[in-house]
């Protein structure tokens, strides 16, 4: 079992005037894949948001390398190598594509250029596309820009909200091939997903998130043939 | 039959014009560009940065009194950004507007207080006061450094938008407040950098307009004001090169107009069909952005 890099206990947040995470806990070992699944207003996004700093916790706490960082400022929370890839990619549409990667490195005040040809060779496609805006890319390629814009503040712990969301079956596959790139070159990586059966078949990890709470837990093999999560998740 | 003279003459004014349009409009498309907010309070910080002027220069030298009232221009937009507009960032946009309509009012009536109400002498910028002779035409040096001032300071602020750390995050937080946080980016510390521009540009503004026009009184922010944000508007609110084409187009055609005496006393009604027809026709404006950005 290796070191804990990211704790979560008794974690409580409001959203949009409702109790959308009443009271979780959950452990995220440095250099694992940790998936949370569920379904739709279960409290996966509250959960990485409140994480990110993008919403305050009403209770409970949050610890990244030991230290508590429950309500701090996102960019403190970024500086300290926990960033998050946000559902639905949110790319710059008016910055281009070089723009948005170098953006992901506001923090940062070293040479960026190891790091653009890291992510350049994760995502040749970004290379090909570096002086396009943004706005113009496909939903694919703006996904990979998402996560190459994330990993530019060279993240200890990368969180994605939905990576697949709204995209072609070849591309997830592809999204997820470069989860575990990305994982193998040392990055923790924090996933949640609706799509469960390449998010359970991709993580060392598991959680089941139900109407805010944490239903089941365990690795991501031992929840591909529970019954329960069969039943609910993986529809068959 | 008039003489080429005549129209150079009606152009530079226009020019003229325009460009003191162009430095108000800035602070509205850019405020607006971040906050989607049109302070209604930009036009009332031009016409204090007239009193501050009024008021410095009576205990200090000018050169002292010009970079005092930019400062003192400066920390009022941002005094007024952290007072009355930070607190309601996540209250709806009308409540911040409506705090704007306040701020306007607050400011016109603490001008008419502090004066008693009376319009005060602008002081004389004895450079700009000077008069050159161009071949046939007897050109006043401002008129020469106003647009030159203008281009200057709109090619600056081009410039450090495209291609600084600090510009970057701006059109970040125009575009995603959320995903800027993400960054790292702190987004009111950049909010603040757009309220001290605008406010710098307004501060200028008031110098070339003020040494032109010869008095303040405490009304006098709200015409300029408006025209600067038909300007804004008819560029296409949210991009500056559109609020600076649109402030010369504004300024000339009114230049052009009250030229011709038998409709003279239309300039102002001009310009604000001109919104109306704008807002009809083509809301986004020259260079507005579409809505349909979204994949």
């Amino acid at each position: 079992m290796s070191d804990i890099i990211l704790s979560v206990k008794d974690l409580q947040v409001n959203y949009g005037g409702i109790e959308a995470v009443k009271g979780i806990s959950f452990d995220v070992p440095a250099g694992d894949i940790v998936t949370l699944i569920g379904a739709n207003g279960a409290g996966k996004s509250t959960t990485l948001k409140a994480i990110a700093g993008l919403v305050k916790p009403r209770s409970g706490s949050i610890e990244f390398e030991g230290a508590n960082i429950t309500g701090k400022d996102s960019s403190d929370i970024v500086a300290r190598g926990v960033t998050l890839v946000p559902e639905g990619r949110r790319v710059f549409a008016n910055m281009t594509v070089l723009e948005n990667i170098k953006i992901g490195a506001y923090l940062r005040k070293d040479s960026l250029d190891e790091d653009i040809a890291w992510v350049y060779d994760l995502f040749p496609r970004l290379k090909e596309r570096a002086w396009q805006l943004a706005g113009t890319l496909s939903g694919g390629e703006q996904q990979m820009l998402a996560v190459a814009r994330a990993l530019m503040s060279r993240p200890k712990v990368l969180m994605m909200d939905e990576p697949s969301l709204g995209l072609a079956p070849l591309v997830v596959k592809g999204i997820f091939d470069i989860i575990r790139e990305i994982n193998k070159q040392g990055v923790t990586v924090l996933l949640i997903e609706q799509n469960a059966n390449m998010a359970l078949k991709t993580a060392d990890y598991a959680y089941v998130l139900e109407t805010g709470r944490i239903g089941l837990s365990g690795t991501g093999a031992e929840l591909l043939t529970n019954e329960d999560v069969k039943k609910a998740y993986l529809g068959s | 039959m008039h003489t080429a003279t005549y129209y150079i003459d009606l152009l530079l004014s226009g020019i003229t014009v325009g460009s003191l349009y162009a430095l108000i409009a800035i602070g509205y498309t850019m405020v607006y560009g971040i906050l989607r907010l049109i302070n209604f309070a930009h036009g009332d910080i031009f016409m204090m940065a007239g009193f501050f002027m009024v008021y410095a220069s009576a205990s200090m030298p000018m050169a002292v009194s010009i970079p005092v009232v930019l400062v003192m221009t400066v920390l009022l937009g941002v005094l007024i950004e952290r007072a009355a507009y930070k607190p309601l960032r996540s209250a709806p946009r009308m409540s911040v507007m409506i705090s704007a309509i306040g701020v306007s009012y607050l400011l016109q009536n603490l001008a008419t207080y502090i004066t008693g109400g009376l319009a005060r002498p602008y002081p004389e910028i004895a450079l700009l006061k000077k008069t050159l002779a161009v071949g046939s035409l007897n050109v006043k040096v401002i008129t020469i450094v106003t647009p030159l001032l203008t281009i200057l300071l709109v090619v600056a602020l081009v410039l450090f938008i495209n291609h600084t750390k600090t510009g970057m995050a701006m059109r970040a937080v125009s575009k995603d407040f959320d995903t800027a946080r993400l960054m790292g980016i702190k987004v009111n510390n950049v909010i603040s950098a757009t309220f001290v521009i605008g406010s710098f540009l307004a501060g200028v503004g008031s110098i070339l307009y003020f040494s032109n026009y010869g008095q303040v009184s405490p009304m006098i922010g709200a015409m300029p004001g408006l025209k600067a944000f038909v300007a804004a508007v008819f560029g296409g609110i949210g991009s500056i090169p559109g609020a600076v084409l649109g402030a010369y187009i504004i300024g000339v055609c009114e230049s052009l107009i009250k030229a011709n005496d038998t409709i003279a006393i239309f300039s102002n009604a001009f310009t604000f069909a001109l919104l109306i027809l704008v807002l009809l026709f083509k809301p986004n404006g020259m260079f507005g952005e579409k809505l349909t950005e979204k994949v």
